[in-house]
């Protein structure tokens, strides 16, 4: 135990002499807070819209006049040609067009059939068109109701089906609550994997683990005292980012603490068992680095950070379940959130327990003083 | 007199997939003697250290290090040795006293005795003046020697040092031996690798490798007498000329 | 000449003699497009939702039966009271609770109005925003289509055309930025590294005091990286040409064009942070703050620009991905040319030149 805290000191003094160390433990959080929370939205309000209104009628007027109204659409421009629409979404300064054909009025009042509205979608970003699209179709099914109500006076009094939304946890919609926690398993997932990843790299490099390596200290006691400084850092991180998450976008803190810190503890130890991993099989920092980067891209992004677990296809699903950032995204955000409580994460939780018997057994395997 | 051995090495073999680089070596190191180990670079001096050490696993061979098989015993040998590599080991963003007393600490020292042991070395070694400065700010002659004392900080039994003066000036490399023989004069073991053969003559005992063979081994004046040369450099041009011709 | 070549070719031993990092290099581009491709994706497939029917006559299990054929949605029947609710939603097994009040198609006929409430789990605004729209939209065609059952009403219907990508596929949207993000990684970061590298071994110093001048010296190391940026975005290219058939509309010739003007961008950056820094970490964690982060997400990479807050679409437009992703995105699938594109292009050279000549300066402070 003394041989540990003979390292776990050592680990420390070179961590806070390190100059470009401080402002990473401590100023990336608030700035990947800041940024990342504002710009990873899909929120998507103020869609821009062109509207191509070719018919000029009071009926006409009345739709566009619904496309105004709704918080979801900007008019940025108006013109009367859908091939100018077309040249306007080519260079990027609207995302949709809404073309009412000439004699729109007419035919809603003579009871044609198939009046056509068209829209026009930049459907690059596939995700946002779709979300688009069902705006737009939203807004002209309140039209059709509008229509129907006016030609059908009878059912006027009639008001159909009403449906009332509730939203629970979150009734504001507000995105930030939802990305704080998952940013903050981002941030600390990134420094404390980076940091141990590159740690026993470069005493390889500079060769100093020669030294270590022809002492007669025993593998646990060198792998504990690389990982527990870290584990420490790691647990500060996420209380850091907690307090800024907190004051800054004050997200609710509903479940319980404890629990979040208990698992992100075991999580850590996951992680950092994958970082000393990585560095027990590469030579120098450059390719710990690229390596790391690579496996931190896939976890994260097949995570649900950014996008749904639930709408990837099955076999992501299973390979996720190999994928402790997942798992940790999930619970952050259930406990956060919605409160659950250690009934609720008790799959989640065994899982990450497996996880960490497991990684720090690979990591003291594969760990060898002899080359 | 029988002297007593510190290290028996029997047949040592060691390969890296085809390339043999000990072959078949066999030598004994005499308790509280200074061993030099010589050779030009790439003759196989430090994969045999770092065999000795524990580093390395041997291909094949009976070795015996303080009494303990390096196949079995590692960790009872590393108990009983010191070890000062080629490359510059001390942490550059230590200080002086750091360094001390993160090696003792892990060679399981008391904190006690190490800032005790580590008051009396930094006086000795006059490095009081810098002992909170970063190893960074250093001079290159203080650090070596630094790592000198740290090696054996412990008490080892045996210290092996694997071309310790390497990009030293002549007067700290004089100092430097000063400090060997005051080790080996406290009874530890000395076993130095180095490609310097003046310093060849400082040695009790010295070994001459070439490309992975022990072609000569004896006191540096039987060697000299035997190949009927002048001083040591001639004694290894001399065997390295026969190994080529062959 | 020989001697440059020479210099060029030691570099390409350090990349190719290093199977680990090669064979990231060659697998990364395409892990990702492929994660891109078929998973990272925001539409909504297979929910899991709840039914609460207190009513259980025909009307509700109409609506239900259509809710659930619309391939939106997929029941968890889980759920049999209101109290049970919270706790399906804590343990995350359903996203969203319909509602229906008693006597629902008694009162729909009757008093001609029925009531049906949504509950969704908000803790992910974003998915509850989209599945409520989504149910209300069909709860309201199914409420359009009985009321004008009987009557001759005629509907407005939409007839939407989606240009550019009318399958909706997510990797059109994400091949351009891939590239980018690849580029940025390989010409930047290694470069950075690698140069700091060779100044953390000490080694710099015997390239700089060889013969060699210091231009030729830092040319000759980047020139390697600039070669397997461009073999990258190529195999980038044919891989979503040829397994998600994202269209190339543009000129090729443009589109390698920009890539490289891209490279030449990236190189000078990583040799910039390489002149300010002095360990690899450094370097490393400089280009992971400085480059990475901004690259995939203040480009429009993933999440589009025009949703972010002002002052960060202000912060976007001096990000050089931003301008490469529009560049080849436009290129790409939208088929344009120079003509819409000087200024995006103008930037990113400006962008070079700055880059360069503030290496240039700190270097010479450097040998001073």
């Amino acid at each position: 135990m003394r041989i540990i805290l003979f390292i776990i000191q050592k680990e420390f003094l070179q961590i806070f002499r390190n100059k470009s160390m401080l402002p990473v433990i401590f100023v990336m959080p608030i700035i990947q807070l800041i940024i990342l929370v504002n710009a990873a939205t899909f929120e998507m309000k103020n869609i821009k819209l062109c509207i191509v209104d070719q018919d000029l009628s009071t009926y006409s007027r009345n739709l566009s006049s619904k496309f105004e109204g709704s918080p979801y659409f900007v008019i940025e421009k108006r013109t009367f040609s859908s091939k100018e629409a077309i040249t306007y979404i080519d260079r990027g300064e609207i995302t949709a067009a809404i073309v009412i054909p000439q004699g729109f009025e007419r035919k809603i009042i003579r009871n044609e059939k198939n009046i056509k509205v068209q829209v026009l979608i930049d459907a690059i970003n596939g995700t946002n068109a779709g979300v688009s699209q069902a705006y737009i179709i939203s807004i002209l099914q309140d039209y059709n109701k509008q229509i129907i109500s006016k030609l059908l006076p009878v059912s006027s009094s009639n008001n159909g089906i009403e449906t009332s939304r509730r939203f629970w946890y979150n009734p504001e919609l507000n995105y930030k609550t939802f990305m704080v926690p998952g940013i903050l398993v981002l941030l600390i997932t990134i420094i404390s994997f980076i940091l141990s990843g590159m740690n026993v790299v470069r005493e390889k490099e500079i060769g100093t683990i020669e030294q270590i390596n022809v002492t007669p200290i025993k593998k646990y006691q060198f792998i504990a005292g690389k990982l527990i400084p870290f584990w420490i850092i790691g647990l500060f991180e996420l209380a850091f980012g907690l307090t800024i998450g907190k004051l800054l976008f004050d997200i609710p803190l509903v479940g319980n603490l404890g629990l979040v810190f208990g698992f992100a503890a075991i999580y850590l130890i996951v992680l950092l068992a994958l970082g000393l991993l990585v560095s027990t099989i590469v030579n120098t920092q450059q390719q710990a680095m690229f390596i790391s980067f690579f496996f931190m891209v896939v976890f994260i992004l097949m995570s649900g950070l950014f996008t749904g677990v639930e709408s990837m296809p099955e076999w992501a699903q299973i390979v996720n379940k190999a994928n402790p950032l997942a798992y940790f995204v999930e619970v952050m955000r259930m406990i956060l959130l919605k409160g659950s409580g250690i009934a609720d994460i008790f799959k989640q939780l065994i899982a990450i327990i497996t996880f960490a018997v497991f990684m720090i057994s690979l990591a003291v395997w594969r760990y060898k003083k002899i080359t | 007199m029988e002297k007593e051995k510190a290290i028996t090495v029997k047949n040592l073999v060691k390969k890296f997939g085809s390339f043999v680089a000990n072959d078949n070596l066999t030598f004994d190191v005499y308790k509280g003697e200074i061993f030099g180990f010589l050779g030009a670079n790439g003759a196989g001096k430090t994969t045999a250290l770092k065999i000795l050490c524990g580093l390395s696993s041997p291909t094949s061979g009976e070795i015996n290090v303080a009494g303990f098989d390096v196949y079995t015993e590692t960790n009872k040998i590393k108990n009983n040795i010191g070890y000062m590599s080629q490359k510059f080991s001390l942490y550059e963003d230590l200080t002086v006293y750091e360094n001390i007393r993160f090696y003792g600490g892990i060679y399981g020292l008391k904190l006690k005795d190490i800032r005790k042991r580590a008051d009396e070395l930094i006086q000795k070694l006059g490095l009081t003046n810098v002992r909170n400065e970063l190893l960074s700010s250093i001079p290159l002659g203080w650090k070596q020697k630094l790592a000198f004392s740290v090696a054996i900080f412990h008490h080892p039994k045996i210290v092996f040092l694997d071309e310790p003066t390497g990009g030293v000036d002549p007067v700290t490399r004089r100092e430097f031996w000063d400090m060997i023989y005051e080790a080996a004069g406290e009874g530890i073991t000395i076993m130095v690798t180095t490609h310097y053969m003046d310093e060849a003559e400082y040695c009790n005992r010295v070994c001459i490798m070439v490309d992975g063979r022990i072609e000569a081994i004896g006191t540096p004046s039987e060697l000299i007498k035997n190949q009927n040369a002048e001083n040591m450099n001639d004694v290894f041009i001399q065997l390295a000329r026969k190994v080529k011709q062959k | 000449m020989k001697k440059f070549i020479g210099f060029v070719k030691k570099e390409y031993y350090h990349i190719i003699r290093d199977p680990r990092t090669l064979f990231v290099l060659i697998a990364m581009p395409i892990a990702q497009i492929l994660l891109f491709g078929y998973v990272i994706t925001n539409e909504i497939k297979n929910a899991s939702i709840g039914i609460l029917d207190h009513s259980k006559d025909e009307v509700t299990k109409q609506i239900s039966s259509k809710i659930l054929s619309s391939g939106y949605f997929k029941l968890d029947a889980s759920i049999n009271s209101e109290q049970e609710i919270h706790e399906a939603f804590r343990k995350g097994k359903i996203k969203e609770v319909i509602v229906f009040e008693p006597h629902f198609g008694e009162k729909l006929k009757k008093e001609g109005s029925a009531k049906i409430q949504i509950i969704a789990d908000a803790s992910d605004p974003n998915m509850a925003n989209l599945l409520t729209n989504y149910t209300e939209a069909i709860i309201r065609n199914y409420s359009i289509a009985i009321t004008t059952q009987n009557s001759q009403i005629s509907l407005i219907t939409p007839e939407v055309r989606m240009l550019y990508n009318p399958e909706l596929k997510g990797a059109y949207m994400f091949v351009p930025g891939i590239i980018a993000m690849l580029l940025m990684l390989i010409s930047a970061l290694m470069t950075s590294i690698s140069i700091t590298r060779e100044k953390e071994l000490g080694t710099m110093e015997v390239l700089l005091a060889s013969p060699l001048n210091p231009f030729t010296v830092i040319v000759g190391k980047v020139t390697p990286y600039l070669l397997l940026s461009f073999i990258n975005a190529c195999l980038i290219l044919l891989t979503g040409y040829f397994v998600f058939n994202v269209p190339i509309n543009g000129s090729i010739v443009l589109l390698l064009a920009e890539c490289l003007l891209f490279i030449f961008m990236a190189l000078s950056l990583g040799i910039l942070i390489s002149t300010v820094t002095k360990t690899q970490q450094a370097a490393m964690l400089i280009s992971l703050v400085v480059l990475m982060l901004p690259t995939i997400l203040l480009s429009g990479f993933i999440f589009p620009v025009e949703n972010m807050p002002l002052i960060l679409q202000y912060l976007c437009k001096i990000m050089p991905p931003k301008y490469f992703i529009n560049i080849v995105r436009t290129i790409m699938l939208k088929g344009g040319n120079l003509s819409t594109l000087w200024s995006d292009t103008l930037i990113l050279f400006g962008m070079s030149i700055f880059f360069i000549i503030v290496s240039v300066r700190k270097y010479k402070i450097r040998l001073e």
